[in-house]
């Protein structure tokens, strides 16, 4: 991104009379993070007629700090959206205010006029001065995180200094770079600010359990090349070396130019937000609000909000702030709210499963103070509200029962720390809007929109609001898709009849049948053209062939793979040929010929069956190819043969129908020249086996899939493969990909991992049984219609003229192929 | 009122409950459906939205009741009974008199 010169901010003649109080009419903020962001949105959704100008020194617009991390795990990007009307300057530092003249001016010397200056600096990541500290780095921006993706190419092992919040979420980092990681911690135990000493080692098991090493109650002496030396004597290997020590208030500008500054860092305000100097306010992390400098996004955002009152002439003042906070790290969930102390405790304790719940409360037992969760922090989401009010119910009880989720929250209990939204704004949207869904509430009320760790709080809210979120198929089922898998699989049903007869009404319809086709299909393996069966399916399963806009159809065989001999290749272009069809390759390496009648596709199969070919099933809500790379074989950087997995997993789970299409592919190795990280599950080769990515999608919405488990051999890869397409079969929605299904599943990818990997419910075996069955109960569906003449006969144009071709069907001819004549609509219409 | 004349286009058991099928009448396209209940009904083949002669490879099944099939193309639903598509009324598809005599599916058109 380049700087944008600013000739358009000055607005010289009105700026005479900005001395008389409403003259307020340039803006300029300095510092570009969340809470400038937060700021200048609130500036422009309120009206502000001036100019407003932004400078920050990052080379791009104000992004999600708090969501840095999946900067390295997903390519979603952070940015925000840039407000209209207002001028940023990136990549530009600000280096003095000169209050005198009230103008900012910048590392080039270039010299910005305000009337009203914000400062919204943020802060800087503290690194202790330790020998050897101009190696590390610090996790901060998005800069930070490309020089240490940099750093891990190539290295090993890797340290974080500081266990606290940030530590852990850096430390995981690293991990997720590939490097044996440690932590060190001056504290005795992780999170200091957070947890208690109970909480710290039940926590530290965790840590511990999933791989990184936890050196608590030690300093650093110094980083030296390879290695880092504590102060007991340890060396530990380290090639990439960050700094998580804390943050310090960035008020160095607020310094120089003799604003007032706390003893330990921070521009001090008001509770209007505003500086010692009346025409600079300072807000974010930056500020020193009530003798305190807070380092969460919910405080920051308020203080962007009420100084942007203030400027716009409001009264509005912060008060402070709650410094709760709820995180999942390295999956395990830790929170804290209120109070760390208190008259009384109560500690509930469980080292085995790894949870620790502490609450504090009042002497006499009666008002909660605060609480401290590890491993389970379904307290504090039912809790927090609570705080300094009565116990809703005796605090073992609390503990014990997980938190007693049914408790209703308070009207003014915070429900969204980071955007300050209270339990009464989403019940007042709810009621209001008429919302059903949580992206509703997100949208109305901005809850849920920063961390997200207050989603299960308003899907809650949604509930106890008597609103039916209702999961109906149509009007002829009241149950989602996965209750029908459910109650086909458990009742033993095997007809449309029998299910809508039993739990549906009506005769069904276009969303239902092909749903219950699909789910019947899955279960039992029968032909989809099977007595009822047939009356389920859309026209693509029911003439196994693709529908095209001017009613013919097309033809895809299968290609494992890709791979495919000269002699088939010649046997397709002979077939494409004799039908005069339209032939193109497609992008899952296959080849698909174009507008052939349905009086022609059992002609055309009969060929292409007697040369060897299957169905592809590009018809089916089902797995349509595997794609690969060339591999090990022949590629000289393979490291695997992507192509003989791409053939075995393609003829597995051919013929597996499904919620949705299935896509895949295989790599042989890091180039992904199969593009696999687009594809429902997707495989990389790695030296040492095989990297599962599973829920990625291309199309209208791409995603790349997400690392399920990496460097597996090939039995175990296409176990869990099994288990994940199985539970996704069993538990989607209709018509929902393996993304979406991902995204909506309670608990993410760290759920399905438990489910598919860990064996969490108990199901693997039942699942993979399950796909036993799907392979062991496979057949070609073109060969059995060929060889049945009852299915042969529905191929017919003309139920009274079999033989005769529909005349409404022409072509002319583009590019030497054939190409739709169609009928024009408004001679259709009228 | 009398003079309907009436073309047999198959066997009453050709028709797949809950299926259609297309006829050729007069070089006109009609699409004949059967329900669960073995009611028969005609409608023309040509899909209004998509002018394709697809109607009768759509998927029967019924609306509060009522009769229909959804076009194979987009999923427009149409009543079996009166043409008239649910998702927009003012576009309406042909009926034909239809009827069952000795096992023999009849048209009028
Ligand atoms: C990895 C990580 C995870 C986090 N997770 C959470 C979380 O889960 N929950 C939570 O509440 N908070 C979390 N935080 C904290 C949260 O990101 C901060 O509270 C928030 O970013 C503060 O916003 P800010 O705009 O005040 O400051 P910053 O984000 O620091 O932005 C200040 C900006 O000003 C720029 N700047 C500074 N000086 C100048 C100058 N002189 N000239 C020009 N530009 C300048 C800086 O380069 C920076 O871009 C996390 C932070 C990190 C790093």
């Amino acid at each position: 991104m380049t700087n944008r010169r600013n000739e358009d901010v000055v607005m010289p003649a009105t700026a005479s009379g900005r001395a008389k109080g409403q003259g307020m009419s340039r803006v300029v903020v300095v510092g570009y993070g969340p809470t400038a962001h937060r700021f200048i949105e609130t500036m422009r959704s309120r009206g502000f007629a001036g100019s407003l100008t932004v400078i920050g020194e990052e080379p791009r617009p104000a992004y999600d700090r708090v969501a840095l991390t999946t900067y390295l795990t997903e390519d979603a990007s952070l940015e925000y959206a840039v407000p209209s009307g207002i001028t940023t300057r990136l990549s530009t530092r600000v280096t003095e205010i000169d209050r005198q003249a009230r103008e900012v001016v910048t590392l080039d010397g270039e010299r910005v006029p305000y009337d009203t200056l914000v400062l919204a600096t943020g802060s800087a990541p503290f690194v202790p001065p330790v020998p050897g500290r101009g190696r590390a780095f610090v996790y901060r921006t998005i800069d930070d995180l490309e020089a240490i993706r940099e750093a891990s190419l190539g290295s090993t092992h890797g340290v974080v200094v500081g266990g606290g919040l940030l530590g852990l979420e850096a430390a995981d980092a690293l991990r997720g770079l590939g490097l044996k990681t440690g932590i060190v911690e001056i504290a005795p135990w992780l999170m200091p600010r957070q947890v208690d000493e109970g909480g710290g080692s039940v926590l530290k098991g965790h840590i511990e359990s999933l791989g990184l090493e936890v050196h608590a109650g030690v300093m650093l002496q110094s980083i030296e090349a390879d290695t880092v030396l504590l102060a007991d004597g340890r060396a530990i290997p380290a090639e990439v070396v960050v700094f998580s020590a804390g943050i310090r208030p960035r008020d160095e500008l607020a310094r120089a130019a003799d604003l007032e500054v706390g003893e330990r860092g921070g521009i001090a305000v008001d509770a209007g937000m505003r500086t010692s100097d009346p025409s600079i306010y300072a807000i974010g992390e930056c500020a020193l609000a009530g003798g305190v400098v807070y380092g969460l996004v919910g405080p920051c955002n308020t203080m962007a909000e009420v100084a942007a009152d203030r400027i716009l002439g409001g009264s509005s003042t912060f008060g402070g702030s709650d410094l709760s906070t709820k995180l999942k790290l390295l999956g395990v969930e830790v929170a804290q709210f209120g109070a760390m102390e208190g008259a009384l405790d109560v500690t509930y304790m469980d080292p085995v499963a790894g949870v620790y719940k502490r609450l504090f409360v009042s002497d006499d037992a009666s008002t909660l103070l605060g609480g401290i969760c590890v491993g389970d922090a379904s307290p504090y989401t039912s809790l927090k509200g609570f705080v300094g009010k009565p116990l809703p119910a005796s605090p073992s009880d609390l503990l014990f029962t997980g938190g007693g989720l049914s408790l209703d929250l308070p009207d003014d209990a915070q429900v969204c720390s980071c955007n300050n939204i209270c339990a009464g704004t989403v019940r007042e949207a709810i009621a209001e809007q008429g919302l059903t869904d949580v992206p509703s509430i997100k949208k109305c009320t901005r809850a849920g929109t920063t961390c997200g760790s207050c989603v299960p709080m308003l899907k809650q809210l949604l509930e106890k609001s008597g609103v039916e979120v209702s999961k109906a198929l149509c009007e002829h089922f009241d149950y989602s898709r996965a209750e029908l898998f459910d109650i086909v699989r458990v009742r033993g049903i095997s007809t449309f009849s029998e299910l809508v007869s039993t739990v549906g009404t009506g005769r069904g319809c276009d969303i239902c049948k092909p749903a219950v086709a699909s789910i019947l299909a899955s279960l039992n393996g029968e032909h989809v053209l099977t007595g009822e069966l047939a009356a389920l399916q859309d026209t693509n399963d029911h003439f196994l062939a693709n529908i095209q806009k001017n009613g013919t159809y097309s033809v895809v065989p299968r290609i494992p793979g890709g791979e495919i001999t000269p002699d088939k290749l010649i046997v397709i272009g002979e077939v494409a040929r004799d039908f005069g069809l339209y032939t193109k390759i497609t992008g899952g390496q296959r080849i698909d010929l174009f507008g052939a009648r349905v009086e022609q596709l059992p002609q055309i199969w009969a060929r292409l069956v007697e040369a060897g070919f299957e169905s592809g099933h590009a018809y089916g809500k089902a797995l349509r190819t595997v794609k690969s790379c060339v591999g090990s074989t022949w590629c000289r950087y393979g490291v695997q043969d992507s192509v003989g997995l791409a053939i075995a997993l393609e003829q597995r789970y051919r013929g597996l129908r499904s919620p949705h299409k299935l896509k895949s592919a295989v790599s042989g190795c890091a180039r992904e020249c199969a593009e696999a990280r687009s594809k429902d599950f997707g495989i990389i080769a790695t030296e040492h086996g095989w990297n599962l990515y599973v829920a990625g999608n291309g199309g209208f919405k791409p995603r790349h899939a997400d690392l399920l488990v990496s460097d597996v051999p090939t039995d175990e890869l296409i176990r869990i493969i099994d288990r994940f397409l199985m539970f996704y079969i069993r538990t989607a929605d209709r018509l929902q990909r393996t993304s979406t299904w991902l995204e909506s599943l309670d608990g993410g990818l760290d759920y399905l991992r438990q489910v598919v990997v860990e064996d969490s419910l108990g199901l693997a075996s039942e699942l993979e049984a399950q796909m036993e069955r799907h392979v062991a109960g496979y057949f070609d569906e073109w060969r059995a219609v060929l060889d049945d003449p009852d299915k042969l006969r529905r191929f017919t144009s003309f139920v009274n003229a079999p033989g005769v071709p529909d005349p409404s069907i022409t072509f002319e001819t583009e590019r030497q192929q054939i190409k739709p004549v169609l009928i024009p609509l408004e001679v259709v219409r009228s | 009122m009398s003079t309907l004349t009436w073309t047999a286009v198959c066997a009453f058991d050709d028709l797949l409950p809950e299926r259609g099928a297309c006829a050729l009448v007069d070089g006109r396209q009609i699409a004949v459906f059967r329900d669960f209940d073995g009611a028969v009904y005609a409608i023309g083949n040509l899909d209004p939205f998509s002018g394709a002669n697809v109607l009768s490879r759509g998927i029967v099944g019924t609306r509060m009741g009522e009769p229909t099939v959804a076009s194979p193309m987009h999923k427009e639903v149409f009543s079996l009974v009166t043409g008239i598509c649910f998702d927009d009324p003012e576009v309406v598809v042909p009926t034909y008199p239809v009827q069952v005599r000795d096992g023999r599916v009849e048209i009028a058109a």
